[in-house]
């Protein structure tokens, strides 16, 4: 198509002047480079964990493929060669259940107190600080506060340092986590919902029970996993409240709760002592239990993201 | 150049049409009652889609050097979408697709060797909503200019930016602080500036008064008439008295609606000389909004 | 009593008091939910409780010679040199910023400017994955392929050190580096970004000159938590440092040495109450204090940035 020519003669020199400036640009190198370098930090991460698991792998996964079954109901011992982890699993199964037991109710309920109940009290925004705070607080310090409390002045209920005061240690250090995801998923819960509620006379607890918790419920179950694997994961309280790093005796049932006030042993420590152990076999087991571990909190990782994808698409 | 024997019976409907020019004629391109001027922008069948919807359809207009087209119409109907084509800001938004073609100066701005960036360059634009960096307003004023390297001063340079964009007496004496800290109206003076400071040809205006109260808006108005000797501006504006006292050319956006997808196309309805296009326009659709009797 | 579907006249204040056995669940339910709430004061409390009593020992019980003219972390002997493990918490700290600082904020931009959304989609979990990682974990992989492969093969030193530790700690940080960063640079709003591109700048120049200096407070936040979240960090450094009971003061961090977090690990590591010096056990508690003292000053201080933040947008 022939379009009118808007320029006399002298216009043609310009026309061109200005395609020659429109196009002649140079090509942007710095510009280019930049961008690589960054998607290079990205790539970072992703080799880092692709090593770190290929490695973790090949050095742990002859335990399985030669002893597996030992290895798995076998408990600390001198050598490598006839330990297993069956004491730290059950040590980090109960663990988990103090977690639970203990975290997910005060969790929850703290964050419906802060979001319901008193939003602008006082005592709320005390509250809010303070759980900010902890959420902050190194690891090991939650260790002191076992050690004190739990395994010293309440020995007479925890059984000193045992797997009790492991238990409840941990369970606080990661509710701050519940509370925190548990209240923002109470928060996303739109006001027409409880006006609804409001609206035909129910009381606030009733408005809580039927209408905000049942909404609010798969952002907290993503929080209270998270915080489960975090809980699970975690070695350095552990040390503070008494767990074994050398022998356990006996072994006991999975489920017989005497063993709540006795000594314990976890997967995570299991894991520092046998990487720290420079005998024969004992990095390979250390693998072959990193294996277990990051399976299951892989696994509690991915539940989390799949339950808050979901739930955000429902939302949509 | 003189005034040119036009083909007779030569009813602009839409927009200038190719056809009725006579090629051999001096080239200028007229259009009933507007003064004749150089056209900076030649827009011809041009379509916008987002994805695979077609927001805007078919515009056809011309843009002439040194006057103010105003693009006037209802909501939806496309104004910022062709305004931001004007400058490859569509180019921002992923699933923005261009079709037909805008030549500026002749050359096609869409096409392939055609750096997005150079035409920024030459071709600024001022926000509905004032945006200032949150930098001082000397720095604000000086981004422009810095990254092209402009020989000169850099302080007379933000200088006469400024006097241009008629905010220099009211920040003269504090031009490191921050640009936020200025009033909506001067705020979106500063950005007028900063846009002039580049040294465009032509300014892009996106309902550049909408967030302003009356007394700003009527500083910016006048700053458009004073400004309007040394650039082209295209304003998109709802106020349809702004338009008519400050344009010199008005072209008319509506919408249609798509039955089957129950969605609105915007189009380009009617483009002339605003005194006609207020007084006597010649399609119905336009008459009708103007005279306020829909839109 | 007159028919309730009709507003009697005889309407009083008492006909509007309610079920007072709905009234009561309310009041008891209000009582257990701050019950709850206030179990997270009382757990702050316990801390500083559990803190003060053994540190206040400490302070006003040790020969402070040995604190502050000695050479050493030697609880045993009661030489309580706190330099020596705040020289090896800075080490760690300091590489491990090294590490997460450019990675993480490398991997914000990319996935807050660059990215489409189909690419980020994939990136992103990524650094989820890696968050999850735990840092035993990581304290393996340390000793397993990071000390032999890279930091020996330059340094030519021993297996456990401090730089190698660092690194680790890093890997741990480019998460919550990216992730904070990455909030602050989405928070500047999109009009400035369409400014400056308005102005023909090139997206190097936009990402560089008007968005990183909008988010700046943001970044700051994010570093702040990163070094708050690498000085507390315990079983990397336990595990790869070399952490043994004492240290010798030690300025390289390519040897092993000791952290203010594993120094308090590898002391109540087996019994509590050690065989040693009266106050072997107490220093725990001193060291426990310092560490909690300072992480909770970051924390404050990058909590301020993050509501600067929120302020300007």
């Amino acid at each position: 198509m022939a379009f009118p020519s808007t320029l006399g003669a002298g216009g043609e020199r310009a026309q061109r002047s200005v395609q020659e400036q429109l196009t002649g640009g140079q090509s942007d190198v710095v510009g280019q480079v930049f961008r690589i370098l960054l998607l290079i930090s990205l790539g970072v991460s992703l080799v880092v964990l692709a090593i770190l698991f290929q490695d973790v792998i090949t050095t742990g996964s002859g335990v399985f493929t030669t002893r597996a079954e030992s290895f798995l109901s076998g408990g600390l011992r001198g050598s490598a060669a006839r330990s297993g982890i069956f004491q730290a699993m059950a040590g980090t199964f109960w663990i988990g259940i103090f977690v639970v037991v203990f975290s997910f109710p005060i969790g929850v309920a703290s964050a419906v107190y802060l979001e319901e109940y008193s939003t602008k009290g006082r005592l709320a925004r005390l509250v809010d600080v303070n759980i900010r705070n902890l959420a902050g607080v190194p690891s090991i310090v939650y260790g002191i506060l076992g050690l004190t409390i739990f395994v010293q002045q309440l020995e007479g209920i925890t059984g000193g340092r045992s797997l009790m005061s492991a238990g409840i240690t941990l369970a606080i250090l990661v509710l701050p986590i519940v509370i925190i995801t548990s209240a923002e998923a109470v928060r996303a819960v739109p006001g027409s919902l409880r006006e609804a509620g409001y609206g035909v006379g129910a009381t606030r607890s009733e408005v809580v029970r039927t209408m905000v918790l049942p909404y609010a419920l798969p952002g907290i179950i993503t929080g209270t996993v998270l915080a489960l694997a975090r809980a699970i994961g975690e070695a350095a309280p552990l040390y503070l409240a008494g767990v074994t790093t050398g022998l356990l005796p006996g072994k006991q049932g999975l489920l017989e709760p005497s063993q709540l006030r006795e000594s314990f042993t976890a997967l995570p420590v299991v894991i520092a002592e046998w990487s720290r152990n420079p005998r024969e076999g004992f990095t390979e087991i250390a693998a072959a239990a990193i294996i277990v571990m990051l399976a299951i909190v892989l696994a509690m990782n991915t539940v989390a993201i799949v339950l808050r994808i979901r739930y955000e698409k429902k939302r949509k | 150049m003189g005034q040119v024997d036009l083909p007779p019976a030569i009813e602009p409907t839409e927009s200038l049409d190719v056809e009725d020019l006579n090629p051999d004629k001096e080239p200028t391109v007229v259009l009933s009652d507007a003064p004749s001027q150089e056209v900076v922008f030649a827009v011809r069948d041009l379509d916008v889609y987002y994805g695979t919807f077609r927001a805007v359809r078919d515009v056809n207009i011309d843009v002439h050097r040194n006057e103010i087209t105003a693009f006037i119409g209802p909501s939806g109907c496309g104004k910022t979408t062709v305004l931001r084509c004007f400058n490859r800001m569509n180019d921002l938004i992923e699933t923005a697709r261009v079709d037909g073609s805008i030549q500026y100066h002749g050359v096609d701005l869409y096409d392939q060797a055609v750096n997005a960036v150079e035409v920024r360059r030459r071709i600024g634009m001022v926000f509905q909503k004032p945006n200032p960096f949150p930098k001082s307003i000397y720095d604000n004023v000086a981004y422009g200019p810095k990254l092209v390297g402009r020989k000169g001063n850099m302080d007379d340079i933000v200088e006469k930016a400024l006097h241009r964009a008629a905010l220099w007496d009211e920040v003269k004496d504090r031009l490191k602080a921050s640009g936020l800290g200025l009033s909506g109206g001067q705020q979106q003076r500063l950005c007028i500036a900063r846009a002039i400071a580049n040294d465009p040809e032509v300014l892009l205006m996106d309902e550049p008064c909408s967030a302003l109260d009356p007394i700003a808006t009527a500083r910016i108005e006048d700053l458009m008439q004073e400004i309007k000797d040394d650039y082209t501006i295209i304003i998109v504006t709802h106020n349809m008295q702004q338009a008519a006292r400050v344009s010199d050319r008005t072209a008319f956006f509506t919408t249609e609606v798509n039955s089957e997808s129950d969605t609105r196309t915007g189009l380009l309805v009617e483009c002339d000389s605003t005194d006609k296009m207020f007084s006597n326009p010649s399609d119905e659709r336009t008459e009708n909004y103007v005279t306020g009797r829909f839109g | 009593m007159s028919d309730l579907s009709l507003p009697s006249p005889g309407l009083t204040l008492a006909d509007l008091h309610g079920d007072p056995r709905r009234v009561r669940t309310e009041r008891i339910v209000k009582a257990v939910l701050t019950a709850a709430a206030t179990v997270s004061i009382l757990i702050s409390a316990g801390i500083i409780w559990s803190l003060a009593r053994e540190t206040f020992t400490f302070v006003t019980e040790v020969n402070w010679a040995a604190v502050l003219f000695s050479d050493g972390w030697w609880p045993r002997q009661g030489v309580y040199d706190l330099r020596t493990i705040l020289v090896g918490s800075l080490w760690v700290t300091v590489i491990a910023m090294v590490v997460a600082v450019p990675v993480g904020l490398g991997s914000a931009i990319y996935l807050s400017e660059y990215a489409r959304p189909s690419v980020r989609r994939v990136l992103k979990p990524t650094l989820e994955v890696l968050a999850g990682i735990p840092s035993v974990v990581l304290g393996f992989f340390v000793l397993s392929v990071i000390s032999p492969s890279v930091v020996q093969r330059i340094f030519d030193n021993g297996l456990f050190s401090l730089a190698a530790a660092g690194i680790g700690v890093g890997i741990l940080s480019i998460p919550l580096v990216a992730s904070v960063s990455e909030d602050a640079l989405r928070s500047v709003p999109v009009a400035l970004r369409e400014a400056s591109y308005g102005l023909g700048a090139k997206k190097i120049t936009t990402v560089t000159q008007v968005v990183l200096p909008a988010a700046v407070s943001g970044l700051v936040a994010a570093f702040i938590l990163a070094v708050s979240r690498a000085i507390g960090e315990t079983m990397v450094v336990f595990i790869a440092g070399g952490a043994a009971g004492n240290q010798a003061f030690e300025l390289s961090p390519l040897e092993p040495g000791l952290t203010m977090t594993a120094a308090m690990a590898t002391q109540a590591k087996g019994t509590d109450q050690v065989v040693g010096e009266a106050l072997t056990f107490q220093s725990l508690y001193f060291v426990g204090a310092v560490l909690f003292v300072v992480t909770l000053g970051l924390n404050l201080v990058a909590d301020r940035f993050v509501r600067k933040v929120r302020q300007a947008y």
